[in-house]
């Protein structure tokens, strides 16, 4: 693969070249009950991260000029610092913080995975009216949870240009498994381009920032390894669906520079530890548009927590951190060398790096990157079977080990392509789940004549749907079980990129949260909705509507009920919902793990229970921040059950 | 309605009163509040373990979809509400492209050609210009588009204009009719009929690929086919196929928005257009290098 990744070495070496940012990580030994501030790093930026423990707290918004690059620019900020400040919270307090806005225009804070009244939950026209320039609001609840989580702005894009933190709240009777030491790994991405101008240049060319395109040179060279005909009919499978299957990611290391902690790479930021010692690093992806694969080269992770909720332990190699995501690992560095905490955007067009060493300035060795992957048909629900030929031959493209069957939904045998030359023109992915023309990439949001409002799972191939324009927004289907013969919801599937890498990739099937669900009533209701979009005019909704086209999804209040997603679009959304928990169930219906934002990779179907226990309004979206504010956005309503 | 209120209610006062025992006997248990708009329930939710089944809020009065507003917030329109939220989802662009802007020469007439595009609107209808055309020392054949764009399918637009083509000889115009969008492989498409006064008809075809030699230089060939129904002598147009052409061109990309370019672009006329043109001591076909620039804002 060629791809150009000059742009984003160069963006590297700018980081400016201060000394290193060194955090010890130790543990204030007793959290006092009022605020303090402990300094945790200082940075390249001129800020400083702190960390704010205690019950009350003050932040002030505003605008500050950081340099990330080598060029200036104006970031939205916490207190000046990039990322905000670390708040330390303890389970059971009752937390006040008092937010005051220093900018021209309104903001808001919301606490990502926080269970809140909410009013409190910090999303302006949702939970409350936002915060108004020169006002102050003051949030305050009570802290029932504990783990690491992290808040951000919920106004338009202020979270791209640096307004996040870390949350971390010590449980009540201690950590189930106590490190000597520990540190956030606060991951993001930072443009030195205004968030608006991203924005508009996806909608109007929504592959500008992909640099991994396929080229002629490829094609030769795939022809010299797997021959003609595999080749040209794996371009012939891509060019009639109109797709790139390189389209991993809608921005890239062209317009961002990854950082940890707010340092760019050539910052290396760097977290102290003593060999021997057991480290707890608090992951946090607060990314707006970027998954990240997690590996410390030479060390074992021992994931113990997943969005603040502690697992059963399991010992990865590398792990996939979407957008929002959290995972808490332990490490135990033996020796008295630096370690690299090397985190590869998904399209591999640039990293983020962090060093954990005994002592600040060590050298560490820059792992180099892994070869940008490429989608494959098990990324469009369709397993190895399907495509007969297709798979050894797509060159790049990886299947998850195991898989023939991922998507598992009515696959009637007319499906099979026993080879990629059948395919009939237009009809070259059949899909098990329904499918719209253009494959479940429909624009749709003008509902034109024809165009499909899936309904049935059960579809045949390449029908397109009559148009349905009276579906409700969310099919709700009751519980009958009619999707639940899924035999593969691919929770073992690494993903795209990290398949079969020969590292030991941590997937959501190995993700058991202790103590089991929350809730083990069995479900009354399963809601279905689709993950819809289409990535040449960069729209992205549920069930083809964009917000300002659907309705509140209507949640009645202590009911437990099923989510149902199936991604029908070929990227990755990592969707949140507020207010409440998802627990995640396997196709078979064990219980998995707790979790605030479930990633659903392409293709996929994936199941989650709620309990709808928290009354009111609460804000329901993909976390990849564009993605939700093109539309992929709904407002959930907790409330009784009305119109029976 | 009523009388499941107020059942739902006294089940209300139960849950409270558990609640508030279990809270008191349970130091693990924690207080949960409930926020209901100004109204607060104490109930308990152990962090794990068996559930218990919260009080129901108040029910709605009506059967209307319980829609709460939070403290503070007063009574919001789903208007209010997207302003409040800054979910700019349906928000209008506009952009105007130049996919060519060249001079044409090496064989033949020198001449300077532009194609270009332009847009404003939203994800389903948009305002679209289009406009090409061909300048040389003796001859202009230039075309405007203004036309409704509306989103038809996941790959196609349906458009429906006008057309003005001015330039030498008398200027025409068309009401236009026409798809764009991206055929299968990624073909950039357009397909439009006109109908013009005193029975005109015309049709234009017009395709184009990007192929990427490299992540930044692309070699893009072109086809475009124009068709008349109807002689036209004032503007130099047989009936039929009147003009093809058949380009390439490869640009380099110093970013998306800016690229200059080289190629060749072949085009030939045919029958009374070709003879019209001849006549006129054009040629009627011809093999010229272009260079150019691509670029849009």
């Amino acid at each position: 693969m060629k791809h150009s990744m000059d742009q984003s070495r160069r963006r590297f070496v700018q980081g400016l070249a201060g000394s290193a940012v060194v955090a010890s990580g130790f543990l204030p030994p007793r959290l006092l009950r009022t605020a303090y501030a402990l300094p945790e790093s200082s940075g390249a930026t001129g800020a400083s991260s702190t960390v704010l423990a205690g019950s009350e707290f003050h932040l002030q918004i505003g605008r500050r000029e950081v340099n990330i690059t080598g060029a200036r620019r104006e970031a939205t900020l916490v207190n000046g610092q990039l990322p905000g400040p670390t708040l330390r919270w303890k389970e059971g307090d009752q937390v006040s913080v008092h937010v005051t806005n220093r900018l021209s225009v309104p903001t808001s804070i919301h606490w990502h995975g926080i269970l809140v009244p909410a009013d409190m939950d910090g999303v302006p026209g949702v939970s409350f009216r936002g915060i108004d320039p020169g006002t102050t609001f003051t949030y305050r609840f009570r802290v029932k949870q504990s783990g690491t989580y992290w808040y951000h702005s919920h106004s338009r894009f202020q979270e791209q240009t640096g307004l996040s933190g870390a949350l971390v709240i010590e449980p009540r009777n201690g950590e189930r498994r106590p490190a000597s030491r520990e540190h956030v790994l606060l991951l993001s991405d930072w443009t030195d381009s205004d968030p608006e101008h991203l924005y508009r240049t996806l909608k109007l060319h929504s592959d500008y920032f992909n640099f991994g395109k396929r080229t002629a040179g490829d094609f030769l060279a795939d022809v010299r390894s797997h021959g003609w005909r595999a080749t040209l009919a794996d371009r012939r499978m891509w060019g009639e669906m109109r797709m790139s299957p390189t389209d991993l990611s809608d921005v890239s290391g062209y317009a961002y520079t990854y950082l940890v902690n707010g340092q760019p790479p050539a910052s290396r930021w760097t977290g102290l530890f003593e060999p021997g010692e057991t480290v707890r690093l608090r992951c946090i992806n607060g990314a707006s548009m970027t998954f990240f694969d997690v590996r410390i080269p030479g060390l074992k992770l021992t994931v113990v927590a997943a969005d603040g909720q502690d697992v059963e332990p399991v010992p990865v190699d590398e792990f996939r951190i979407g957008p929002a995501e959290v995972y808490d690992v332990l490490v135990e560095p033996p020796d008295a060398r630096a370690y690299a905490v090397f985190a590869q955007a998904i399209d591999r067009s640039g990293y983020a790096l962090a060093t954990l060493a005994p002592r600040p300035g060590m050298q560490v060795e820059v792992p180099a990157m892994d070869p940008r992957a490429l989608l494959s048909m098990v990324d469009m629900g369709h397993g190895m079977n399907d495509m007969g030929m297709a798979h050894d031959m797509a060159p790049g493209h990886d299947v998850p080990p195991g898989h023939s069957m991922p998507s598992g939904h009515d696959m009637s045998p007319g499906h099979s392509m026993p080879s990629g030359q059948d395919m009939p023109p237009g009809h070259s992915m059949p899909s098990g789940h329904d499918m719209s023309p253009g494959h479940g990439m429909p624009s749709g949001h003008d509902m034109p004549p024809g165009h499909s409002m899936p309904s049935d799972h059960d579809m045949p191939p390449g029908h397109s749907m009559p148009a349905d324009h009276d579906l409700p927004p969310a099919r709700e289907t009751a519980a009958t079980g009619e999707m639940k013969d899924s035999s593969g919801d691919r929770l073992d599937d690494p993903g795209v990129g990290l398949r079969n890498n020969g590292r030991r990739v941590l997937t959501y099937a190995d993700l058991h949260t202790v103590g089991g669900p929350l809730d083990t009533r069995e479900p009354s209701r399963e809601i279905v909705l689709h993950l819809t979009g289409n990535m040449t005019r960069f729209i992205w909704s549920f069930d083809d509507r964009k917000f300002s086209e659907s309705e509140p999804l209507q949640f009645h209040y202590g009911e437990r009920l099923t989510l149902v997603l199936i991604n029908d679009s070929m990227m990755l959304h990592p969707i949140h919902l507020h207010g409440m928990w998802s627990e995640v169930y396997s196709a078979d219906g064990r219980f998995q793990m707790r979790k605030h934002t479930v990633t659903v990779q392409p293709g996929q179907r994936l199941t989650y229970r709620i309990t709808a226990d928290a009354p009111g309004r609460w804000a329901y979206h993909c976390h990849m921040l564009y993605h939700m504010e093109a539309g992929m956005f709904r407002e959930v309503v907790v409330g009784p059950e009305t119109g029976s | 309605m009523t009388h499941r209120a107020r059942g739902l209610a006294s089940l209300l006062l139960v849950a409270v009163a558990v609640g508030a025992q279990a809270q008191s006997g349970a130091e693990l248990q924690l207080g949960a509040e409930l926020q209901l708009g100004t109204q607060a329930q104490a109930g308990t939710r152990p962090q794990t373990g068996p559930y218990t089944q919260p009080g129901p809020p108040a029910p709605a009065a009506d059967s209307q979809p319980w829609r709460p507003q939070p403290q503070g917030m007063g009574s919001l329109s789903p208007d209010d509400m997207r302003r409040l939220m800054q979910m700019d989802d349906s928000h209008r662009f506009g952009t105007l492209r130049f996919d060519e802007l060249e001079w044409r020469g090496a064989n033949g007439q020198p001449a300077g050609a532009w194609d270009a595009q332009g847009w404003y609107g939203g994800d389903s209808d948009k305002a679209w210009l289009k406009t090409e055309g061909l300048h040389t020392d003796r001859w202009t054949a230039a075309t405007a588009e203004l036309l409704w764009d509306r989103v038809v399918s996941p790959w196609w637009s349906a458009q429906v204009g006008v057309r003005s083509d001015f330039g030498t000889g008398p200027s025409r115009s068309w009401l236009a009719l026409g798809l764009q969008g991206v055929a299968p492989f990624m073909f950039d498409t357009e397909a439009t009929l006109y109908v013009g006064e005193s029975g005109r008809t015309a049709a234009r075809v017009k395709m184009a690929y990007d192929l990427y030699l490299t992540q930044r230089l692309i070699v893009q060939p072109k086809a475009e086919v124009n068709a008349y129904g109807k002689r036209d002598w004032a503007r130099g147009l047989g009936s039929g196929v009147s003009d093809l052409e058949l380009g390439a061109r490869m640009r380099y990309e110093f970013r998306r928005e800016l690229a200059p370019y080289v190629g060749i672009d072949w085009s030939r006329m045919f029958g009374t257009t070709a003879d019209l043109a001849r006549a006129d001591g054009r040629d009627a076909h011809d093999l010229q290098l272009t260079v150019g620039v691509r670029f849009w804002f």
